[in-house]
């Protein structure tokens, strides 16, 4: 599909969005386990070891970094900065850029 | 009129601040919820730092806002696709069935979030 780099920013976002809605049960799940007791911490630590585990957790963190820098996209042009075709094309390249950078830190982080 | 009975506050303008204002507290949850995990010691440690009340406070105030900002940005998305206008009375069926699942399922984050931060 030949789309501007705006709308693939706006798509992304709320794809992002939806994907995250989801993720957040993942997020719980590991909250839930991480303060249940000593045994489940213990365990939570162990199965976070495991390669699909660390997938998981990587894709709903790129979810969250994309979703939030997209948010302070919006918020800054909330404020009038960035309201132009240039501004939004910049905009977007900005957030899709950086948030590159972030997803990529966040999977060496994890792994 | 059918789309809006199904928002959050029945109104655009209140939707657009909430969204705005719980994007914010979720933002900050996060940067504050990586902190805690990046810096993270123990068992003990994580407990002491979650039986805080201002922690538990913090943490309720990111698991309502996520049912908000959620049930906004969700309504946004579905009331553009799954539309009478492109699908006929499917849409609205499947749009409503839709919307009633994702308040179950934000109703149990909330239910389940407490659990975690009253109930251990």
């Amino acid at each position: 599909m030949r789309l501007p780099i705006t709308a693939w920013a706006s798509i992304t976002h709320r794809a992002s969005g939806v994907f995250i809605f989801v993720g957040m049960a993942v997020f719980l799940w590991a909250l839930d386990a991480s303060l249940r007791s000593p045994e489940s911490y213990a365990s939570l630590q162990e199965c976070l070891t495991s390669p699909l585990a660390k997938f998981v957790i990587w894709a709903v963190l790129a979810g969250v970094i994309y979703h939030s820098l997209a948010g302070v996209k919006h918020l800054i042009m909330d404020f009038g900065i960035g309201e132009s075709m240039p501004g939004g094309v910049l905009g977007a390249r900005l957030v899709i850029g950086l948030s590159a950078v972030l997803i990529v830190l966040a999977g060496v982080w994890i792994w | 009129m059918v789309t809006a009975v199904t928002s959050f506050g029945r109104s655009g303008l209140s939707d657009w601040l909430v969204q705005r204002v719980s994007g914010v507290i979720l933002l900050a949850y996060f940067l504050f919820m990586g902190y805690a995990v990046a810096t993270g010691g123990d068992y003990a440690s994580w407990k002491a730092l979650f039986a805080q009340t201002w922690v538990k406070v913090f943490s309720l105030m990111a698991l309502l806002s996520l049912a908000a900002h959620a049930w906004i940005g969700l309504w946004s998305v579905l009331t553009d696709y799954l539309t009478e206008r492109l699908m006929g009375t499917t849409g609205n069926v499947l749009r409503i069935t839709l919307q009633i699942l994702i308040v179950l399922v934000l109703f149990v984050y909330v239910v389940w979030g407490v659990q975690i931060l009253w109930g251990y």
